[in-house]
């Protein structure tokens, strides 16, 4: 946790900031420690451990903004940084439109916990933590002659954070960590050695899934051998519940107040109009106990409420934090969105991939970009052919391409499997009439 | 000194700055370390056993400055401090960092690391010599610690006014200036010590144009190791005309028709490729760990022998060099491909010991966070000796290209990509048709090999590139001559 004289430290630096010229001023700390074990065929390959610290300042200064950050937390040093800070801030132009927020918008406090912090965290012990990642090992290693290699890991942490602003908000957050993983190399056709992989993540350690993954990994590349590339054309497209929020991050990274007023938006003038299909409902729900991305503020402080982004494919609102509001001249949103849960449909990936007739599955992206002012997208694939609703030829080395609105106008299915451990819970997808480029 | 915020008093105190190589003496003081206490810690990190241990203290000041909306309106400033302890038991890695250097906390953190090995023979570490790095790729005339802001802001206020004054289309710039300083002391069992002054820095601009209610972006960007004297008009009138060239032909580009097609790879940025195709597959840690699609293929011909890829740490004031690597290794340049035979891979300590060679010296890490892994430093093609016109004119229907955002690749399996901005169609041995917006994907071995032509027009990109790995960032450059390969699949519509 943050520490008392931690807390007394972000109030001295507060303070010491007005002293010197600050008119307004946010002062943020941040502390936690984190560990893993890695290991390489049952065997202990790294193990790494630490604990850090660092202060961020935001400076206000006769109508100018800057910032200054450090993991020096000494008073002497801070105070030397601090003055050149402002001394710097001082020779930068005007900008009138930066402001903290108006403390009517910050969260007041008075909510319920929303346990994201394991009781739990230092009670496991280091050599839990390597038994953890050497029994996934075991689940698969040496049962295949093919198998070159199995790496495993356990890891976790716990982040703590403070803020402060002058005009009136304090706020801290807490939160744990817990990870394990495994991959699978295996021989292939040549010289090839395709692996692939598989992950559990939890807040909490009691809650953390700890068996299958080491299963989990080798049955991803075992079904993978013998990949080809199809034919290009026009395909279905399914994207399975690991990958399917690739696809979601372009058309929110669009919603920024930072990319509509740099004009620099595929999004932009798009508010009220409709770009997906009917079932593109994505909502924001910050709220939600002990669940990954859950927060009752955002890093200004202002409050965070529940908030459709998408419903039935209209868009219902930007992203927009007060400066960008300010410059724009419009009502501030939210600086961005916390845990992202997309309305689910009735099927999981084995029954969405039954109902399609000729389309590709798609297990992992390789690469690729997206344009943020037109849309535009190409990206490197792997997965399989789906012909008349089975899985038939494992396929790589092929591209998928076309334009964010026209994908998210042609969705026709959501599943109901999004991974309950991410903060965006994207189902498996379906879209119509794709463009993958192959033979 | 008021008005740098890169510049604490405590730096001026001790460091005797980027002119005296040896500075060791100095860095012990400015981290409050002795000499006895550097023995202390390594000898607790070897007491469970370990072979080696090692030290990596950094001191960083990172600058930022930015224009928006034509008045540069925005900085920060970023101090990191602490140090790293590694130990290493055969392959094996403990590794801790601390950020609040005092002995006990350095025992405490060297007690952690310790515990990797097993064997529980403690080794004490031999006396400490002073290793003086031999040559100095990036010595520079101004330390960006004696700049002030308001030295550089003419020159983000000067890119802003170039990139608008180019083009009446052009409807917003964002610019942007960082230089970083890092002051790195290393110190290791077998008794090496030493101390690298290492500056960087990136200036760059995002223009955004609008034509007819359609709009653009584009990025244009140099990024050195070096100091203030790197800012000149040059500079800046190269990085304008860069951005509004690499903006306005999109609005003439399409979406190619997809599929498997010759690709001329142009000069410079194409190096991504040698990057992704093979670079990633040649770093050691995966050869060792036999994962990687070119585990078996050391000492083999892998493409045709008119070809030499190197990767490079010795380029002066280039991003990717190095003096000396982060464990201890001096920066070299080494031929990964010499006339067509893989002849090496890149090397780092573990790696280097496994194969029982030396190490080239690609022992890389972020900062006193991580532990140093295989990375590349500078990776590029030699010259051939065919014209770049010859190549294109041997193209009947293809692709050119040249502008590139990104890259990955699948080490084992071999699948590579790389992002293509912007390009050319290839009709019957001409550039025609702008394209724009694809992506490009390959498998590394294959690629190489059907590299059938290569020009004479060698060149190193001095854009932004930073690679990523183990979730580690590193500063990369790539180079390429003209060159075909024969075969890709480009993304497209159909």
């Amino acid at each position: 946790m943050i520490s008392d004289s931690n807390k007394k430290l972000a109030q001295w630096v507060m303070d010491f900031a007005q002293k010197n010229g600050c008119q307004a001023a946010k002062v943020s700390l941040y502390s936690g420690s984190n560990s893993s074990f890695e290991l390489r065929d049952t065997k202990i390959d790294k193990l790494q451990q630490a604990s850090e610290n660092s202060l961020n300042l935001t400076l206000f200064v006769d109508g100018r903004y800057g910032s200054i950050s450090t993991n020096r937390l000494d008073k002497k040093e801070l105070e030397s940084f601090i003055v050149n800070g402002i001394e710097s801030t001082r020779y930068l132009a005007e900008d009138k439109y930066r402001m903290l927020p108006d403390s009517s918008r910050y969260y007041k406090g008075g909510k319920p916990d929303l346990q994201l912090l394991d009781p739990k965290f230092d009670s496991v012990q280091p050599d839990d933590k390597v038994a953890l990642a050497k029994a996934i090992a075991e689940e698969v290693y040496g049962s295949d002659k093919r198998i070159i290699s199995v790496e495993s890991s356990y890891s976790d942490g716990v982040d703590f954070r403070y803020m402060l602003t002058s005009n009136g908000f304090e706020g801290e957050t807490q939160s744990s960590w817990y990870s394990l993983s495994a991959s699978v190399s295996m021989r292939g056709e040549g010289e090839a050695r395709p692996s692939s992989y598989w992950y559990e993540s939890s807040l909490y350690f009691d809650k953390l899934i700890k068996e299958g993954i080491g299963h989990k990994a080798l049955e991803r590349v075992l079904r993978k051998l013998g990949q080809e590339k199809v034919k290009s054309g026009k395909y279905t497209m399914v994207v399975d519940p690991l990958n399917s929020s690739r696809l979601v991050s372009p058309l929110l990274q669009a919603l920024y107040g930072s990319a509509l007023q740099q004009k620099n938006s595929f999004m932009l003038n798009k508010l009220g109009e409709k770009i997906g299909g009917e079932k593109l409902t994505l909502i924001d729900e910050p709220h939600l106990l002990q669940s990954s991305g859950a927060r009752y503020f955002d890093n200004e402080g202002v409050a965070t409420h529940r908030m459709p982004v998408f419903e039935g494919g209209v868009l219902k609102t930007y992203f927009i934090d007060t400066y960008n509001a300010k410059k724009m001249n419009v009502d501030p949103t939210i600086s961005q969105p916390s845990l992202l849960v997309m309305q689910m449909g009735g099927k999981g990936l084995d029954g969405l991939i039954a109902a399609v007739d000729r389309g590709i599955l798609i297990t992992g992206f390789n690469g690729g970009n997206c344009n943020s002012s037109t849309g535009d997208f190409s990206y490197g694939i792997e997965g399989f052919l789906i012909e008349d609703g089975k899985l038939t030829i494992p396929v790589s080395e092929m591209n998928v391409t076309g334009n964010m609105i026209n994908l998210w106008s042609s969705l026709v299915e959501t599943g109901n499997d999004p991974r309950l451990s991410s903060s965006w819970r994207i189902p498996s997808l379906v879209f119509d009439g794709v463009d993958f480029s192959g033979l | 000194m008021l008005g740098s915020v890169a510049t604490p008093s405590i730096l001026h105190a001790s460091l005797s700055g980027p002119h005296d190589l040896s500075g060791v003496s100095s860095a012990l003081k400015h981290f409050g370390v002795s000499e006895e206490d550097i023995k202390k810690v390594l000898s607790a990190a070897l007491e469970k056993g370990g072979d080696y241990a090692d030290l990596f203290f950094e001191h960083t000041f990172n600058n930022y400055v930015g224009l928006q909306d034509g008045a540069v309106n925005r900085c920060n400033s970023n101090i990191d401090f602490g140090v790293g302890i590694r130990v290493l038991a055969g392959d094996q890695s403990g590794y801790a960092y601390v950020e609040n250097v005092t002995i006990d906390e350095m025992l405490k953190a060297a007690r952690t690391a310790a515990r990797i090995a097993t064997s529980g023979k403690a080794k004490s570490p031999v006396n400490l010599t002073v290793k003086s790095i031999k040559k100095n790729y990036y010595s520079i005339k101004t330390a960006w610690e004696e700049i002030i802001l308001k030295d550089k802001m003419p020159f983000l206020q000067r890119l802003n006014d170039k990139v608008f004054a180019l083009d009446k289309r052009v409807n917003k710039v964002s610019a942007s200036l960082t230089d970083t300083t890092s002051h790195i002391l290393f110190c290791n069992s077998e008794g090496v010590m030493y101390y690298d002054y290492r500056p960087m820095v990136t200036f760059g601009a995002v223009c955004i144009m609008e034509e007819n209610g359609k709009i653009e972006n584009g990025y244009a960007a140099r990024a050195y190791r070096m100091g203030f004297e790197f800012l000149t008009d040059d500079i800046v009138d190269l990085i304008a005309q860069e951005a509004v060239a690499k903006t306005s032909i999109l609005f003439k580009a399409v979406k190619p028709k997809g599929g498997e097609m010759p690709v001329v790879m142009g000069a410079g940025g194409s190096g991504i490729l040698l990057h992704e195709a093979i670079g990633h597959a040649f770093e050691a840690d995966f050869n060792r760990k036999n994962v990687s699609i070119f585990s078996s293929q050391l000492n083999k011909k892998v493409c045709s022998e008119h070809i030499n890829v190197v990767d490079d740490g010795t380029i002066p004031f280039n991003r990717g060099s190095v003096n000396i690597d982060d464990e201890g290794t001096e920066g070299q340049k080494t031929y990964i491909v010499k006339d067509g035979v893989l002849t090496s891979y890149l090397h780092d300590r573990i790696s280097a010991k496994h194969y029982g060679i030396a190490s080239t010296g690609n022992g890389r890490r972020e900062s006193f966070r991580n532990t140093p892994i295989p990375r590349m430093r500078a990776t590029y093609m030699e010259a051939g000796n065919l014209k770049e016109e010859e190549i294109i004119a041997s193209v009947k229907k293809g692709i050119f290209v040249d502008q590139f955002t990104n890259g990955q690749v699948q080490i084992g399996a071999g699948d590579f990509t790389f992002f293509v901005k912007s390009g050319y169609l290839i009709e019957d041995g001409k550039l025609t048709q702008p394209i724009k917006d694809i992506n490009i994907i390959g498998n590394g071995p294959k690629a190489l090999a059907d590299i059938t032509m290569v020009a004479d027009n060698d060149k190193i990109d001095n854009g932004t590139w930073t690679c990523g790995k183990d979730g580690q960032s590193c500063p990369v450059t790539c180079g390429m001559p003209s060159a075909l390969v024969s075969k890709l699949t480009v993304g497209g519509e159909n």
